[in-house]
């Protein structure tokens, strides 16, 4: 990997009392790439929970970083805005994808009811016995007493093909999906893409590619029960072919929710097992609690660490003035470990009574579309592995992606012990 | 106290005591009445505790707020009589509800 834009290690802050509180910055990549944020974002809940950074590669944020501040600015979008994006790095200005996620109503609503129907519990009870037979052939088709990397045999697979599955993608093209995925959140330099305008390049490749599948579709009499159909054949969307970049933002935004989330959620519960031994015991011994399992992964992992709003008006939060246009990041990774919240909140429980009330999905209306296309994900993996395996080992470090926003693994290694 | 009905989407009926004050959504919770998630507590931002109202119960119930309706607006499933039952404070005048559960909660 390259180390072109990474901060030197001894200049992160991984022992944040070592810092008066006003230089921290929670946001740098590195901490999440050494797994060392958890400490500055504690200190932060327990001593300014509404917390101004004026200097970071990002330029100057506001971190909120209590359970219930969060939910409250994730919950008054006329207060804090989605508009221009929801990341704390900004697009780039010559290269904008609109998308709705990054939009507030009434814009928002229109394009969000068109495609959540093919997320929803009702289409995904359908697909279900598809899923299930591409998990069990992933599974069985894993190396046998061998090291292998997790992320990429199975993370990766399984929630490319699950991707593939609801855009109707051609199938044997299915890693271009993971690809324009990990374009599109990657920071330049770090592996991934070296320059914005490979960046840019890449993603107009994914543009033309689905714009060959619009046409087809569109041109349907019947439209098929996939996304790029729904949005080809829906009153609300279909002329958004003749806006290309908006498109585009809605595939990213599709593809990348869809995505990363689920895939670095699955690694990251195989880590979270291994972590705590006795959770592994306990899952083994009633399997029943898969459901409230990937609740809990899901909290403990937070694959998504954060999401950025702007203030739109001046308004008063934990006794701070934010400032009209001032950013303001709600770090989920922290209100996930808020201990005013969940009892023992850095403890992996598998049986934890309200692992439900995680902030990985949101609050409000930009709440995850996909919330049950992911939990769907995981239980049946879940039920799966169990089936076949004593336990998944972890054998390795792994190793984390640099980025404060996708907080998943590039690689994870393990080697699969059969039941005996 | 005042009696809910929590009708299942199989058809199956629960009729529990409510709590004068608390919301439907906490009378359902508190009787185990299955089908009601209610992920973010009761705090109408997660959509996840959705009932559709029995018609001739609709006037005495009334119809959801603003951000209530920015909610349930984003639900494909939604109907004229859908409520989030966090929204909906137990009072005398609901003794005899009946609420249907939704087949999924998203």
């Amino acid at each position: 990997m390259s180390e072109a834009v990474q901060v030197p290690v001894e200049e992160l802050q991984l022992d944040p009392y070592k810092y008066p509180l006003e230089a921290l910055n929670p946001a740098q990549p590195g901490l999440f790439r050494l797994d060392a944020h958890l400490p500055i974002l504690k200190r932060l809940r327990e001593e300014d929970p509404v917390h101004y950074t004026a200097e970071s590669e990002f330029g100057p944020y506001w971190s909120v970083t209590r359970y219930e501040d969060i939910k409250y600015v994730d919950m008054h979008h006329e207060i804090f805005s989605s508009e221009g994006g929801i990341t704390i790095g900004d697009q780039d200005e010559d290269f904008t994808l609109p998308m709705f996620i990054a939009m507030d109503p009434p814009k928002h609503d229109v394009q969000r009811k068109v495609v959540a129907p093919v997320a929803g519990p009702r289409n995904l009870a359908a697909l279900e016995p598809t899923i299930r037979g591409r998990v069990c052939d992933i599974l069985d088709g894993l190396p046998r007493n061998q090291t292998f990397n997790w992320v990429d045999h199975v993370s990766i697979e399984l929630t490319t093909q699950m991707l593939a599955t609801l855009f109707d993608f051609p199938f044997e093209d299915r890693r271009k999906l993971t690809r324009w995925s990990d374009v599109a959140t990657a920071a330049p330099g770090t592996g991934i893409i070296e320059t914005e305008d490979q960046r840019r390049a890449e993603l107009l490749e994914c543009l033309e590619y689905f714009t060959r599948l619009w046409h087809e579709r569109a041109a349907r009499p019947e439209p098929g029960n996939d996304l790029v159909s729904m949005m080809a054949h829906n009153p609300a969307t279909r002329d958004m072919i003749n806006r290309p970049m908006e498109y585009l933002g809605n595939l990213i935004l599709l593809i990348v929710g869809g995505n990363d989330t689920t895939r670095n959620s699955l690694s990251g519960g195989v880590l979270a097992l291994n972590q705590f031994p006795a959770e592994y015991d306990k899952l083994r011994a009633d399997p029943s609690l898969i459901p409230n399992m990937v609740a809990e992964i899901i909290r403990w992992q937070t694959p998504l660490a954060h999401m950025r709003r702007r203030a739109l008006v001046d308004t008063e939060l934990g006794g701070k003035v934010i400032k009209a246009g001032d950013k303001v990041v709600m770090w989920y990774v922290s209100g996930n470990r808020d201990p005013e919240m969940f009892d023992n909140p850095d403890a992996f429980i598998i049986d934890r009574p309200n692992a439900r009330s995680h902030m990985s999905f949101g609050f409000g209306i930009h709440r995850c579309m996909g919330n049950r296309v992911g939990e769907m994900q995981l239980r049946i993996a879940w039920e799966e592995i169990l089936k076949r395996f004593h336990k998944v080992e972890v054998v390795g470090e792994p190793v984390r992606t640099h980025s404060s926003f996708v907080k998943g693994y590039i690689e994870l290694p393990v080697r699969l012990i059969e039941r005996a | 106290m005042p009696k809910i009905t929590f009708i299942e989407h199989n058809g199956k009926a629960h009729e529990v005591e409510a709590e004068l004050g608390l919301s439907v959504m906490r009378a359902a919770i508190d009787n185990l009445v299955p089908g009601i998630d209610a992920d973010c507590g009761g705090e109408c931002s997660c959509a996840t505790c959705h009932v559709y109202v029995d018609e001739q119960w609709m006037s005495k119930v009334g119809q959801p707020g603003d951000r209530e309706e920015s909610m349930l607006d984003l639900n494909p499933e939604r109907a004229p009589n859908s409520r989030l039952s966090c929204q909906i404070p137990v009072t005398d005048a609901l003794d005899g509800l009946v609420v249907t559960v939704p087949e999924f909660q998203m």
